[in-house]
């Protein structure tokens, strides 16, 4: 789950790491009201969405006026932000963050992070703060320095703050502080990423995070209570919110040929089949190792919920449900749901022969395949209508 | 032969009392499996699916000198049952539940270190030794005794290559799904080197998907340690990056961990790859014909 820069910043603050001081604003009156009571002759308005990227996309602009303020948050206020990580259609923006503007004098890059290798958590950091960091690891990785952390954070030998070139021994102690507490907030709030992009070094001397990201580990949200309720729906893809809500995995993909798949694994797989044989999936979608009649028409309701869909691909290896039952829910979704395109069924398991039949004789557009192969040649053939 | 568990493996079901513990064991005792109690706090001295039941596993162990637990107690009470396990001695702990927090896992593994015991999983299908032993959940008839060692971070495709070696006549030694998650027990290395090191398995087929590196570290480590044929497919090449397909672990996250850099790991140690999940087994059946 991800928080809102707004949220993270509110959490760096009960944990006293330096924060500029800001009020989020659903409205331009809210803004320039929360302008007003932040004073100063400078701000910042930030876009509020699930997304890294939004200066270069106009959803962070600096206002010198309070009409500034009113007329960037009503462009931004409604809209959707389309930025290079947003995806084509763009979040919504329903919230502004309205900050007072600082003097940077030097960007940094800091972030905690579980590192799967040494199974322990790594913070990452480096002195080209305010980029995309993938574009800094990728064209210059020596500017990207790492420390690992163990089950309590240590300052080590030669603490962060002289590797990143810190001016003042004050700043070097004031990095190793906001490391420790970030650690500990890390910890107490089950996070998967907190990242800071800038950290920035003030014209005064201190540091202070700019920006903060935090993720959140879905597994753990039984036991984060508090911070369940800052989860915000507007910023999830609607099919990927209803799927999740029945107890489906579900992601939106560009292509026309849905899948319907048992299992994780076998899902990525079945997509990546279609893509070899040279179709496009619309989806990957796991309805787990159940496969009951109620969870495969939620499936359905959901792939068809994507305009795009042309063929269905159902590829199901019963385990230890059987075949015969699997296919009478794949019949009863059809008919309950309307599936009007072709479907191809691909089963495997216990009983198979009798599911195989039971699709065959259930006088639906539902084609049965031998194999997984053939299953995937024939949607293909279906989405782009060659023997229809 | 067989890796890590065979016909005289006894076995206790840690959650045995719930739906899936029940569910799942059942079946288990069907395979044959040597399940010989189950553990659930506060239900000890109660019997369930005729087995006794322990309300600690240290009981369990004294009582039925069992030396594997089965794992498929509740996600947030997991992480204390894999301790509990290694606290008492078990030799390889296999854990079921799916869903358990990444946090939990990394104290598991810092802890666990320390002991001279293996975990399999969290959120895996289990191990299966054909014919002797099942530990999980996958569906015991489509395996078949035989050469192949086969190890996965995905329950379905793991079935996908035993359906496939077996149709091929193969069989398989053990299959061992290492689970889904970013941080986990077992891994494909570990699993190399007992596969390598047992006399009836002739080649391995190696299940991969994107997220991490481990399967960049298994080619290398196929590279300069492994002699039999190894058969290596990935799934995720058409995963969007920063979206999680399912798998906790199964994401590409700064760029990393795409399935077209695993593959190309493979290539270059020269390992066999397939780019379709159908030709596992025949491409095994090529190579050790």
């Amino acid at each position: 789950m991800n928080l809102h820069e707004f949220q993270s910043k509110q959490l760096f603050n009960q944990y006293e790491i330096p924060v500029p001081s800001g009020l989020v604003a659903k409205s331009p009156k809210e803004a320039v009201d929360a302008a007003k009571s932040l004073g100063g002759n400078l701000w910042v308005v930030k876009a509020q969405i699930h997304s890294g990227g939004r200066g270069k996309a106009g959803g962070v602009k600096l206002a010198e006026t309070l009409s500034e303020v009113n007329q960037f948050s009503k462009n931004m206020l409604g809209q959707r932000l389309v930025t290079s990580q947003s995806g084509s259609d763009g979040l919504p923006v329903e919230l502004v963050y309205i900050e007072e503007g600082s003097n940077i004098d030097r960007e940094l890059y800091l972030s905690l992070l579980v590192d799967r290798s040494s199974e322990g958590l790594i913070i990452m950091a480096s002195e080209a703060g305010g980029m995309d960091i993938e574009a800094v690891a990728a064209s210059a990785p020596e500017k990207i320095l790492t420390q690992h952390v163990n089950l309590n954070y240590a300052t080590p030998k030669e603490p962060l703050g002289l590797r990143l070139g810190l001016d003042r021994p004050s700043q070097v102690e004031e990095l190793e502080d906001i490391l420790f507490k970030l650690v500990e907030l890390f910890y107490k709030s089950d996070a998967s990423l907190i990242e800071i992009n800038p950290l920035i070094v003030t014209k005064e001397g201190h540091l202070m995070a700019l920006d903060a990201k935090i993720n959140i580990d879905d597994n753990a949200l039984f036991r984060q209570k508090s911070l369940l309720k800052l989860r915000d729906d507007s910023q999830e893809d609607d099919k990927e919110r209803a799927a999740r809500s029945h107890g489906l995995n579900y992601v939106s993909l560009d292509g026309n040929i849905a899948c319907m798949v048992n299992g994780a694994g076998l899902a990525m797989a079945t997509m990546d089949l279609i893509k070899l044989h040279g179709g496009e999936p619309a989806n990957f979608l796991d309805v787990g190792g159940g496969a009951t009649a109620e969870r495969v028409s939620e499936a359905f309701k959901i792939i068809l919920a994507n305009s795009n869909v042309e063929a269905i691909l159902v590829n199901i290896f019963g385990g230890i449900v059987r075949c015969d039952l699997i296919a009478e829910g794949i019949i009863t979704a059809v008919k309950e749901v309307g599936v009007s395109i072709p479907v191809t069924v691909r089963l495997e398991g216990t009983n198979v022969e009798k599911g195989r039949k039971l699709l065959k004789d259930s006088g639906l557009k539902i084609i049965a395949a031998e194999n997984l192969t053939n299953a995937t040649k024939k949607i293909i053939s279906l989405a782009n209508g060659d023997d229809q | 032969m067989s890796i890590l568990v065979g016909n005289d493996t006894k076995v206790i079901c840690q959650g045995l009392t719930g739906k899936q513990g029940s569910f799942h064991t059942q079946h288990c005792l069907e395979y044959g499996t040597q399940v010989v109690a189950g553990v659930t706090p506060g239900k000890g001295g109660q019997e369930h699916l005729g087995l006794p039941i322990f309300s600690k596993v240290k009981e369990a162990v004294d009582k039925t000198n069992a030396t594997v637990s089965m794992i498929y107690v509740p996600a947030p009470f997991a992480a204390d049952a894999i301790l509990e396990a290694a606290d008492s001695g078990i030799e390889l702990i296999v854990c079921i539940t799916e869903g358990l927090p990444v946090l939990d896992m990394l104290k598991v593994k810092s802890r666990i270190r320390n002991y001279d015991c293996k975990l399999i999983g969290p959120n895996c299908p289990g191990i299966i030794t054909p014919g002797s032993c099942k530990i999980g959940i996958m569906p015991g008839f489509i395996h078949a005794p035989g050469s192949i060692g086969i190890i996965s971070r995905s329950g379905t495709l793991t079935y996908e290559a035993v359906f496939q070696t077996t149709n091929e006549g193969l069989g398989q030694t053990t299959c061992i799904g290492i689970g889904g998650d970013p941080i986990r027990g077992m891994n494909f290395i570990d699993c190399l080197e007992l596969f390598e090191s047992d006399p009836d398995t002739k080649g391995i087929i190696l299940v991969g998907e994107i997220g991490g590196t481990d399967e960049e570290a298994a080619a290398e480590f196929i590279k300069s340690n492994v002699t039999k044929p190894v058969v290596a497919y990935i799934a995720g090449v058409t995963a969007p990056p920063g979206k999680r397909m399912g798998h906790a672990g199964a994401i590409v996250s700064g760029g990393k961990g795409t399935a077209e850099e695993k593959f190309k790991a493979f290539e270059l140690a020269g390992v066999y790859t397939v780019k379709s999940p159908s030709d596992m087994g025949r491409a095994m059946a090529e190579l050790t014909k």
